[in-house]
């Protein structure tokens, strides 16, 4: 049977919405149980927020001042140690993840699958390659511990109106390093909802011109209720933020509507938005890319079609 | 000697629109453009940035790959890395034994910084850098878009999804560099006549008691699930219509 621990992602005092992602992916598991590890300083409230997900069996709490932030340096060796006895560790592929399970499968001793995207069985998992343009289906050796990475846009968040046990757990004979210090962190916290998991989301693209010019984008994803993104080149030319990057090298998305603006449609980008349910594109180029992908498109200026739309969506 | 250790992969081209193979064993590869991996090649340029500021005296390059890579490696030291290393082998070499590989190298060149891609644009694993500062036991820092080095200590920068993240790490340590780093300088023809004199030392697998076998089978490779085609509407009112019949708005 398999035993999977699920390493939490939180910010202290809320549970990110990727760590539910994984526990519907592991939940593919047939006959699997699943815990879900919180590292924390004080875990109690992401404990809760846990142990209310469905699927749940236990929750395990590890707490250490080191765990404050969460430096991957510091967190893989305690989660190493409390992997024993599980056949699978999963963690979501957010930056979190990233950075923290590849460092666990190598103190493990075992190769890690990256961005599952679908469970074909207990060892085999099928996962993107080459920005998406191939799937591969790689099976993992039965008797190694499967460490892996869940692609959180290919699940659905697991249902609440689980009761799961809430078990404290000592690590605090596993050495820490100082190597790796904390300075600070800056995002946007701009009060719109989140790129990962908008159920909408409005991007814009290099056409937008300008930092100015992509008001047009927020004002329209405000009226929308809609999270804002970008392609890569609207990052790089610096009309918004890192944090908006949509795409083989930013975020992976899977809104029910993804509104692209001025986007033509590199590969990159298009990885980062085929699991949307209804794609809109709006390029001036009827030979973009983008309109090969889009279940609706149209072909005109932007900076008359987008106010127009918020006009018609009307107040 | 301060040394810098830089991975160079080389990887079908990021422009190359990359087709699966009939037989579903893997990708077209034949006759296919093959560059730098590009977040290798911003690797490699921070490194040389780095020696040009007096910070660092030697950069060396390190390829994992078929005879065919030397032709990434000539590139490396045609744009300015000092010397090179070709750990040829035309298995497919997962993550963790290029970190075992990248290890054993250390012990022998115990260079001050290793500088990796965050991920290769093939197989987007995303893995090695995190694995080599495992099996190290050192620091890691992924997805680097600013480093600083001064006093034995890097500060860095990191694209995480929340925004940016600053650390502090000692070294030697890791670093994965992500886009917005720097933008990797042209190589001149000059500089591709110099490299040929530089050196590029061959080494096997076997030198560093790493199989060949893979560490997952892999059991079939496909294409992606294409979306149907779409419609094109005329104006911004037919749009409206069809998001509201499809409840979206």
């Amino acid at each position: 049977m398999s035993k999977i621990l699920i390493v939490a992602e939180h910010d202290g005092a809320r549970l990110n919405a990727s760590t539910s992602k994984c526990v519907s992916c592991a939940a593919k598991i047939p006959g699997a149980s699943v815990d879900v590890l919180v590292l924390a300083v004080d875990g109690a409230a992401v404990a809760a927020q846990a142990a209310a997900l469905a699927g749940v069996s236990r929750v395990l709490v590890a707490e250490n001042a080191a765990n404050v932030e969460p430096l991957a340096a510091v967190l893989a060796p305690q989660l190493a140690k409390l992997a024993a006895g599980y056949t699978h560790v999963f963690g979501p592929s957010t930056t979190f993840g990233k950075d923290l399970m590849p460092r666990v499968a190598a103190l493990l001793g075992v190769g890690q699958v990256t961005d599952i995207m679908a469970v074909e069985g207990a060892h085999s998992f099928k996962r993107p390659i080459y920005a998406g343009n191939a799937v591969l289906t790689v099976e993992v050796p039965a008797d190694a511990t499967v460490v892996a990475t869940v692609r959180v846009a290919s699940f659905e968040a697991a249902p609440q109106g689980g009761s799961a046990a809430i078990e404290k757990v000592d690590v605090s004979s596993v050495a820490l390093p100082s190597h790796t210090r904390f300075v600070s962190r800056s995002g946007a916290t701009t009060g719109r909802p989140d790129l990962q998991s908008a159920t909408r989301v409005v991007a814009g693209g290099r056409a937008l011109g300008s930092a100015d010019g992509f008001k047009i984008i927020y004002s329209l994803a405000d009226r929308m209720g809609a999270a804002v993104g970008a392609s890569r080149a609207a990052v790089d030319a610096g009309y918004v933020p890192n944090d908006l990057q949509i795409g083989q090298t930013g975020k992976i998305i899977a809104p029910e509507l993804y509104i692209a603006i001025g986007i033509s449609g590199a590969i990159q980008h298009m990885t980062g938005i085929k699991d949307a349910r209804t794609i809109v594109a709006i390029n001036k180029d009827g030979e973009a890319p983008i309109f090969e992908a889009a279940d609706i498109g149209l072909v005109g200026d932007l900076f008359a079609i987008v106010p127009e739309i918020e006009k018609q969506l009307g107040g | 000697m301060r040394r810098i250790m830089v991975g160079v992969k080389r990887v079908v081209d990021y422009n190359v629109r990359v087709r699966v193979k009939p037989d579903n064993t893997g990708v077209v590869t034949e006759g296919v453009k093959m560059s730098i991996n590009p977040f290798d090649e911003i690797a490699l340029e921070e490194a040389l940035r780095i020696k040009e500021k007096g910070l660092a005296d030697e950069v060396l390059a390190v390829g994992i790959g078929p005879a065919d890579a030397q032709q990434q490696l000539r590139t490396a030291l045609a744009m300015g890395a000092d010397r090179a290393i070709l750990v040829q082998t035309d298995a497919t070499v997962p993550p963790l034994s290029v970190a075992r590989i990248f290890r054993q190298l250390i012990d022998k060149e115990q260079p001050l910084l290793v500088l990796l891609g965050k991920q290769a644009i093939d197989d987007d694993n995303g893995q090695a850098p995190q694995m080599l500062a495992a099996l190290w036991d050192r620091p890691q820092a992924v997805s680097c878009s600013k480093v600083e080095i001064a006093d034995g200590k890097a500060t860095v920068t990191r694209e995480v999804d929340a925004g940016l993240e600053v650390l502090e790490v000692d070294l030697p340590a890791v670093l994965s560099v992500d886009l917005r780093l720097n933008e990797p300088r042209y190589v001149k023809l000059p500089d591709i006549m110099k490299a040929k004199k530089k050196p590029l030392d061959t080494m096997s697998l076997g030198d560093f008691g790493v199989s060949e076998a893979p560490a997952f089978r892999t059991v079939r490779v496909e294409p992606p699930p294409q979306r149907s085609k779409g419609v094109m509407v005329k104006d911004v009112a037919e749009l409206v219509d069809a998001l509201k019949k499809k409840g979206l708005v």
